[in-house]
């Protein structure tokens, strides 16, 4: 369980990061470090050379203006949870990371790690989809822009380059009075989700839902968008039948796996009861 | 590599490899055993630390990358003449069996009630959570810490 042998860099710049990251092909981006050193302790992880971006202070900023929040790919869950202003800015946000991981990981872990890292259980991949947030990153080619729709490809795989290294989540203005609620279950809080999800709607002059937005975790290969049921509530007042729709709708629409924690058919059961539970929240 | 940081309150220098683990570092190099090192991937906590003041699993930390940084131990959390409140505590409500969680635990404590001496029940059981007690002697490691609380509280203004 002790890592294997790596080389190790701590760049005071992002260029040199970027640098260092294209000169080795076995390179990799040490953040918060809360998941890839415990791959390493397993060695499914064995990288040759760790970058370290702790020095990238400028990485760690929270910036919240009128077209939405931007967090710092190194912002922790710990900075997410201490900042009063998010409460208004983007509360499904901060519901979602109060669900993430246990006490002293929360301290270290970070948002852009979680990404690139690209667990399908996680709350922040979730959160990313849901939202239809942008990822900006970095590489020798210079920066662009990852739709977070089209940033997880696999279980541990990502958009990313291997050069490129996430520096923000740009997560699109939250309007006041939309509705919302995050859910999600683990048989002890701060475990994985067997399920979860993460939705919001907005509510036009005649009390009709529109643009619904519901995401899920945990029940395939990577986090989605699920289109069913986001069809059951646009158009419609948000109530209990409608809830129970839009929960069978969701379990109806993915296809997860079985593995020691969970049946498929119970994750997929799961799903719709949490899916009806955050709507009747959100609509209360 | 070359790495300088604080370790309860002393300054120290070490020379070791990146992939040494900042638990590993304390424990090999730096001859403080107190930190106890159970599972090393980051799930059982008996190693948290104090890093800047914040809990941490020195697990899941080089020790390389504490360069700079304010360390404390459990060692930086005891005294050599008396228990400390937390320590009594724990004594008094035998929150500790074969004892291996207990430093994870003090610390972690330690780090709640130093930031939030009203910490209910439900947020010590919340924020313990990630420390694991395989002798399963949680209840009184609840108690022990609850009953701490008066310890951490500023006195009124």
């Amino acid at each position: 369980m002790k890592l294997p042998a790596f080389e190790y860099a701590c760049p005071a710049t992002l260029a040199e990061a970027v640098a260092l990251l294209a000169g080795d092909g076995d390179a990799k981006v040490l953040a918060g470090g809360q998941s890839l050193v415990p791959m390493m302790a397993f060695r499914v992880a064995s990288p040759s050379l760790l970058v370290d971006l702790r020095k990238l202070a400028d990485l760690r900023r929270i910036e919240i203006t009128a077209a939405g929040v931007t967090l710092g790919a190194m912002a922790r869950w710990r900075d997410i949870e201490d900042d009063a202003r998010l409460k208004t800015a983007h509360p499904l946000l901060k519901a979602a990371v109060a669900e993430v991981a246990h006490y002293q990981i929360r301290n270290r872990g970070t948002v852009g790690g979680s990404i690139a890292h690209a667990d399908p259980a996680a709350e922040m991949p979730g959160i990313v989809v849901t939202c239809d947030a942008e990822i900006g990153v970095v590489g020798r080619a210079g920066p662009r822009n990852i739709r977070a729709a089209d940033f997880f490809i696999a279980p541990l795989t990502t958009a990313l380059a291997p050069d490129e290294i996430i520096v923000e989540i740009r997560l699109p203005a939250w309007p006041a009075g939309r509705r919302w609620a995050f859910k999600e279950f683990a048989r002890r809080r701060g475990d994985f989700a067997m399920a979860g999800t993460a939705l919001f709607y907005d509510v036009d002059s005649g009390g009709k839902a529109r643009d619904a937005h519901v995401g899920a975790i945990g029940v395939g290969d990577v986090p989605q968008r699920l289109a069913a049921a986001e069809a059951e509530i646009n158009g419609r007042a948000v109530d209990i039948a409608v809830s129970e729709r839009a929960g069978v709708a969701a379990s109806a629409a993915v296809t997860p796996q079985s593995d020691i924690h969970a049946s498929a058919a119970y994750r997929k059961s799961l799903l719709g009861t949490l899916v009806e539970r955050a709507l009747q929240s959100a609509c209360a | 590599m070359k790495v300088s940081f604080e370790v309860n309150g002393n300054t120290v220098s070490v020379d070791v490899e990146p992939r040494l683990s900042l638990a590993d570092c304390l424990r090999h190099v730096l001859r403080l055993t107190g930190t106890h090192v159970g599972c090393e991937h980051g799930v059982c906590g008996a190693c948290t630390i104090l890093v800047d003041g914040a809990a941490v699993r020195a697990c899941l930390l080089l020790a390389v990358q504490a360069e700079g940084s304010r360390i404390v131990t459990i060692e930086g959390l005891s005294n050599d003449h008396e228990l400390t409140p937390l320590q009594a505590s724990f004594r008094r409500h035998h929150a500790l069996q074969c004892g291996f969680c207990t430093p994870g635990m003090i610390t972690t404590a330690h780090a709640l009630l130093t930031e939030e001496p009203d910490a209910d029940a439900d947020r010590i059981r919340d924020v313990l959570s990630g420390n694991l007690c395989r002798c399963t002697g949680y209840i009184s490691i609840i108690e022990a810490v609850l009953d701490a609380r008066a310890a951490y509280k500023k006195p009124a203004p």
